[in-house]
């Protein structure tokens, strides 16, 4: 679930609170949106991929609210980076987050070859 | 043609679309492409919204040259789809989406292989929802984001004209008066913790019902995902590399290939499964965080090396998602059996294409892209042959109108009836004639109780409504199942392991205070192959 709208990154833009799927945030008058219905929140995740400020920390447990420590999230890296491997915004020209989703069949390919070759070898070793 | 009364905005178009994912998107922008005047209606926000925002979905995609590539492709899907599918419809899901995704360049930007051809077969989800809002607006289209439809509106001779709801975050409430309507809300998990799901609660097959359309094909609702527990993430790539394990840390035997949802359902039914993903080749782990941004960052943010680390995993249900019934479809346009009333996407019975297998991994986002576009034209046909929108009233019933008394409903009981029968797996699953019975009796007495008190009101308005949807969903599927006396496809019977060539026909299911189903013996659904 969504955990922290982080005061000092936040610059009141209100993207988050516009494309949340389940309506989670509420825009304040002065300052960063409001963590309004926290138990809404479905953790997709899409709040922190539309934050260019890089301000949103979703936790991943979806079941129940995480303590969380501001300054350790902040100071882990972990923000901001999903909006990086997807290549977003100011990634966009980076050629190390390019957009490699269409490579998933070749991966299902590759891991049913793998299942293959390792029943042969099974079949194989209990021959011998 | 614009008027803001006390409380509600009202509008009037030709074609109204209830629902703005995958399937709602694309239905929008072929009406408006047919000439008609299109509002489109989201409950959350058209372009994270839905079960493709969040995922990426692959299309069944086969080129249509040599032609005997189709060809195979559709005769070895009937042969997996149990007799249920038809190979007409397969053929035009084929050759619509070949055609669709192409004209997305300019919206969406296409990934090129390592010769530089362009590959269209799969899209990252939040990528194509963007893109597809996109295309949507430079098309004129009204958007009416956070706008969840309650109920249709229907006129004297049946036909439907139109449909009201809430605007959750502008306030108020939404009329949209209009000469057809193309349901496209998704299928439902009954709020399972599957991925991107919980906008999806049933609504549209609730509206439909009301209005006197069927279903068909609920029976066939038993899929499940892994994921990491207390997380949402079905993203089931990796898991093509996963070794499961038992409490004691045994390898949990899995058959070869990818159905693994029953051994280990199975063995979540006797204790805690573990899982890791050691076998999972280096090259494709660095290739992970950028052919599925998410599907890492639970592992991240948990401090777990899911390469070398076991974590506990889950099974989250599908319901009609990854499930495969929806909406009765009676002519090639997506039309309902109702008037005016259009269906696509998961709202829509997938069985035409799926058969009694899960369309996931291909055909379902296929059959949105092409049910889509055939509802949107048929609806902007509809609209345009039978004139203007208006003389509907709103038809709602169950949690909006009260057959009885009013008074309070525990919601949050509510829904822990509906998860209880749809989302265990003992139940669902592992089905058997003599629980089903029990299922059937337990939610009927939930519906008797919704439909005659609920009411909901401010804040609970849409999520009593939401539940009454869940609800009789839910009472579909498990009176399907029952109908169903046999195993076939992912509908497996404990009591009743065969599949009998009876049953050799779709089951259509319907009704809200009794529930009926019947043996499909129109043949209307074939087309000519
Ligand atoms: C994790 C995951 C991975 C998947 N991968 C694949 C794949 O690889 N290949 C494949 O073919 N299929 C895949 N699928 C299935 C595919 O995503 C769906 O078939 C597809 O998204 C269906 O589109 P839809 O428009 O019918 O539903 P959705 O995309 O879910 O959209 C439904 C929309 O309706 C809105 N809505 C609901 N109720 C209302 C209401 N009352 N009023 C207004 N709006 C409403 C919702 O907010 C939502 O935006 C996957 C599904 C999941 C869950």
């Amino acid at each position: 679930m969504i955990e922290l709208v982080i005061a000092e990154r936040c610059t009141g833009c209100n993207a988050c609170v516009e494309i949340c799927p389940t309506n989670v945030l509420a825009p304040s008058l002065n300052g960063p949106p409001e963590i309004a219905h926290q138990q809404d929140c479905q953790t997709c995740f899409m709040c922190e991929l539309y934050c260019r400020e890089d301000a949103i920390y979703v936790a991943p447990d979806c079941e129940n609210p995480t303590d969380v420590d501001k300054d350790e999230i902040v100071a882990s890296g972990l923000l901001g980076e999903f909006r990086r491997n997807h290549g977003w915004d100011e990634w966009a020209a980076d050629p190390r987050f390019g957009n490699e989703h269409w490579r998933m069949e070749s991966v299902f390919l590759r891991a049913r070859d793998m299942a293959i070759a390792e029943a042969a070898a099974k079949r194989n070793s209990a021959q011998q | 043609m614009t008027r803001t009364t006390e409380e509600t905005l009202e509008l009037n178009a030709d074609v109204l679309i209830i629902g703005g994912g995958l399937a709602g998107t694309w239905a929008a922008a072929a009406a408006r492409r047919a000439g008609a005047t299109v509002i489109l209606a989201d409950k959350g926000y058209c372009g994270t919204s839905g079960v493709t925002a969040t995922a990426g979905p692959g299309h069944w995609w086969i080129p249509p040259d040599p032609p005997e590539l189709r060809e195979n492709a559709i005769a070895n899907r009937r042969k997996t789809g149990f007799g249920l599918n038809d190979a007409g419809w397969m053929a035009r899901t084929l050759a619509l989406t070949w055609e669709s995704l192409p004209t997305l360049a300019g919206f969406y930007d296409f990934s090129k292989d390592e010769s530089g051809a362009p590959q269209y077969r799969a899209l990252r989800g939040p990528e194509y929802m963007r893109a597809l809002r996109r295309l949507v607006e430079s098309l004129g289209i009204t958007i009416l984001d956070h706008s969840p439809a309650l109920e249709l509106l229907q006129r004297p001779d049946g036909s439907v004209s139109g449909a009201r709801g809430i605007r959750r975050q502008k306030g108020g409430d939404w009329q949209v008066n209009a000469g057809a309507v193309v349901l496209a809300t998704g299928g439902t998990s009954f709020l399972s913790r599957l991925l991107g799901s919980h906008t999806n609660t049933g609504d549209g097959y609730l509206m439909a019902a009301e209005a006197g359309a069927e279903l068909s094909g609920m029976e066939f609702t038993t899929y499940h995902t892994v994921a990491p527990v207390r997380s949402t993430m079905t993203r089931t790539m990796s898991y093509a590399f996963a070794t499961y394990y038992d409490e004691d840390g045994a390898v949990i035997p899995m058959p070869p290939g990818p159905d693994t949802m029953r051994p280990l359902a199975r063995a979540l039914l006797e204790g805690k499964v573990f899982c890791d993903l050691s076998r999972t080749p280096e090259d494709i782990r660095a290739q992970v965080p950028t052919i599925s941004p998410n599907f890492m960052l639970p592992f991240r943010r948990w401090g777990i090396d899911p390469y070398s680390e076991r974590f506990e995993v889950t099974l989250h249900g599908e319901g009609t998602i990854r499930g495969i019934g929806g909406l009765r479809i009676v002519g090639d346009d997506c039309a309902t059996s109702v008037p005016g009333l259009f269906a696509a996407g998961d709202t829509a019975t997938r069985e035409l294409v799926a058969g009694a297998i899960s369309g996931g991994g291909n055909i379902n986002s296929a059959w949105a892209v092409s049910s889509g576009q055939w509802a949107g034209r048929g609806a902007a046909r509809f609209s345009a042959e039978n004139g203007s929108a208006s003389g509907g009233r709103p038809i709602g019933q169950a949690s909006l109108r009260p057959a009885s008394v009013e008074r309070d409903i525990d919601l949050s009981q509510a829904l822990l009836a509906i998860q209880g029968e749809m989302l265990s797996y003992d139940k669902n699953i592992f089905r058997h004639g003599s629980k089903l019975k029990r299922s059937a009796d337990l939610l009927d007495d939930a519906w008797a109780n919704v439909d005659a008190h609920a009411r909901g009101s401010g804040d609970t308005r849409l999520r009593t409504r939401e539940t009454a949807a869940m609800l009789a969903t839910a009472r579909w599927c498990i009176a399907s199942a029952l109908a169903r006396d046999e195993s076939r496809g992912m509908h497996q019977r404990e009591d009743r392991p065969e599949t009998d060539p009876r049953f050799n026909r779709r089951i259509l299911v319907g009704g809200l205070d009794k529930v009926w189903t019947q043996s499909d013996y129109g043949r209307a659904l074939e087309l000519a192959s």
